[in-house]
């Protein structure tokens, strides 16, 4: 009598074909064209980005659309170290929530910088990929890089941690 | 038992939906709030159902709370189960008395893949999945089972599904049958016994409604008071159920209060023509009763929707006035597994 | 990613893919063992009802199951549909019936596909056989089919 089963393997594998919605569809075409776009809720006042059908604390519908600058603040961030499948930075490397300015709510993007100089506080700005390149992803900015600028304060983004 | 009583109920539903589930949702649940005439700061408990396997993407409940505001935060839950469930979850909630109200919904978009398939990852994982059966060739074994027990015909469901889709019409998510009866048996299997005509079409779609207690049914001037609400399970193996009855069903019934009780108006959730001739009947409804006068899934099928638009339906035909009475039936699982039943009634 | 014509909503493929490895006990498991060997078990309950495939408790009792018995590979066919368009991983690529199966000896249906050929084949109270996948991995799969028992096929 052979080894009595233990396990069996139980693959899932299903195919999808997702839309992204009215609002999202809006955000990533603005990437194409190196726009960020945002909403401002018509009850808070809030600017969300990336541009949502309707604030999530209010349930309101957003009054307006609005390009916001692509330069930021890093609010908080996490190093890197651990291989995984699908990396394609080099280790370790900086992922972050940057707090774009002009907005409420940050996004999440790399930040070009060695992990020893990653900081809360730093200024940066987006690099965008080539024009030709350019896809309704935010793959789109490559990365985020320092401006250089002093670090913002923070008491500047102390609300969005 | 406390008294809760449905206060209003929205939905909505496409074939193909260009919005998602947050713009889905936002759609219904200002109206079903507006109607209830009960504030968001009364809502004392939120609770949804939805399926992450619909659009593949784990977690989406969590991204459709946008459309509810939950600021301040707000108690809240989800049912990875048909909205009906999360109906359930309300009502009981409220028994508790410390709260008056709460908001119920559900939400779906089918056409992000394809759900036939989809549903063959909910069954037993060593003895069936890997076989991959999918939804429709499932069904047709309790269609088949029915047929062989005389309980119905091909033409008896080619007729439940005329009936169905021309009632339906009016919600946009599916298009009446013109075919004559003849006309649809000519037409090919898709899965034998099943033909096209009988399976809903599914659809994108979302709905809400909002239960109160207490006061808060005040605000309305027809609350559609629930009797009694039960629901029931069966084994899971197709082959350990008798498929040609719906015990489960029948035992709902009688738990609720349903048996022997005359209906103005009877919403079964069935997908499938069949399904809707094995409900009627384990319902024990009388000649008499306006079965699925919305069109029933044939109406709209966001699958995961479906159930609750039932007892949304049936509260509406009680709000508007139109009945004094009501039965409606959402089901779970392949082949009619698990079953609920709701009686509902105007004011006495 | 591409925009559907005369819309502005952005869609585009997705693949969900898990590699699950599940565990699966000792009843699941010396069913699936017995598989392996072109034999098929079931679990005799407290009522002496014998359920195929076995489930881990006796669905009236409660109790665990652990007397499993031999059950026949052949049996009759107590309801199927007719899968005239197979779709991807299921057990045949030509138009097959899906059937529940109750195997001599056994109290309950299991699931399965026939190979009959023609929906004309097919028909409740019909006796099938099972026809065992040349290699076997101990998986409900290790049956690759049933067929009709009049075609006269070995079963293991």
């Amino acid at each position: 009598m052979s080894e009595p089963v233990k396990g069996i393997k139980s693959p899932v594998r299903l195919e999808y074909t997702v839309s992204a919605g009215r609002a999202l569809s809006r955000f990533l075409a603005a990437l194409t064209e190196a726009r960020l776009l945002a909403g401002r809720c018509s009850v808070c006042r809030k600017v969300y980005i990336p541009l949502r059908s309707v604030c999530p604390t209010c349930a309101a519908p957003m009054s307006e659309e609005l390009t916001i600058a692509d330069t930021g603040t890093v609010t908080t961030f996490c190093i890197v170290n651990v291989p995984f499948e699908g990396q394609t930075m080099k280790l370790p490397y900086v992922y972050a929530s940057v707090l774009l300015d002009g907005a409420d709510l940050p996004i999440l993007h790399l930040i070009q910088i060695p992990a020893e100089e990653a900081r809360m506080g730093l200024r940066v700005k987006a690099e965008w990929v080539p024009p030709a390149e350019r896809r309704p992803t935010l793959e789109s900015i490559r990365w985020f890089t320092p401006t250089g600028e002093p670090d913002a304060p923070f008491d500047t983004f102390k609300e969005h941690l | 038992m406390r008294e809760v009583a449905v206060v209003s109920f929205a939905e909505v539903a496409y074939p193909r939906s260009e919005d998602d589930e947050v713009e889905l949702i936002s759609a219904v649940i200002g109206r079903a709030m507006t109607a209830s005439g009960i504030a968001k700061s009364e809502i004392g408990f939120t609770v949804s159902g939805s399926c992450d396997y619909l659009g593949g993407r784990p977690f989406s409940f969590v991204t459709a709370l946008d459309a509810v505001g939950a600021w301040p935060p707000i108690s809240e839950s989800h049912v990875e189960m048909d909205g009906a469930w999360a109906f359930y979850e309300a009502w009981v909630r409220l028994q508790h008395g410390d709260i008056d109200a709460a908001l119920v919904y559900a939400f779906g978009r089918t056409s992000q893949g394809e759900l036939r398939d989809v549903l063959a990852t909910q069954l037993d994982p060593y003895y069936f999945a890997p076989l991959w059966p999918d939804a429709v060739s499932l069904a047709a074994l309790q269609a088949r089972a029915m047929i062989d027990k005389g309980i119905c015909s091909e033409k008896d469901m080619a007729e439940v599904a005329r009936a169905r889709r021309r009632a339906g019409a009016a919600r946009r998510a599916s298009s009446p049958v013109e075919a004559s009866v003849d006309a649809l048996l000519a037409s090919p299997y898709v899965v034998a016994p099943l033909r096209s005509h009988d399976c809903a079409p599914n659809s994108d779609g979302a709905a809400a409604m909002v239960l109160a207690a207490g006061d808060l049914v005040k605000r309305v001037a027809r609350p559609a008071f629930i009797r009694g609400v039960d629901h029931r399970i069966e084994a899971h193996a197709l082959g350990a159920r008798d498929l040609s009855r719906s015990r489960s069903t029948e035992l709902a019934a009688e738990k609720a209060g349903a048996k022997g009780r005359h209906f103005d108006v009877a919403e079964i959730h069935a997908p499938y023509s069949h399904q809707d001739i094995l409900v009627a009947r384990a319902l024990g409804l009388a000649g008499d009763v306006a079965i699925n006068p919305s069109g029933g899934a044939f109406g709209a099928n966001a699958y995961i929707v479906t159930g609750l638009g039932r007892i949304g339906a049936a509260a509406t035909s009680i709000i508007d006035g139109t009945a004094k009475s009501a039965v409606a039936h959402a089901t779970s699982g392949p082949c009619l597994q698990q079953n609920m039943v709701c009686v509902l009634g105007g004011e006495r | 990613m591409k925009s559907p014509p005369q819309s502005k909503v952005l869609s585009a493929p997705y693949v969900l893919e898990y590699t699950y490895r599940r565990s699966v006990g000792p009843v699941v498991g010396r069913f699936l063992s017995a598989l392996q060997e072109g034999k098929i078990l079931g679990g005799r309950t407290a009522s002496g009802k014998v359920v195929v495939p076995p489930t881990e408790y006796d669905p009236e009792t409660s109790d665990p199951v652990t007397d499993l018995v031999e059950v026949g590979t052949s049996g009759v066919v107590t309801s199927w549909s007719w899968a005239a368009a197979p779709r991807a991983n299921q057990p045949l690529d030509r138009p097959f019936a899906w059937a529940l199966i109750k195997l001599d000896g056994a109290d309950t249906a299991m699931l399965h596909a026939v190979d009959a050929g023609d929906i004309g084949n097919m028909s409740s109270g019909m006796r099938v056989c099972a026809r065992f996948a040349a290699e076997r991995s101990g998986n409900i799969r290790d049956i690759a089919c049933f067929e009709p028992e009049t075609s006269g096929k070995g079963a293991s």
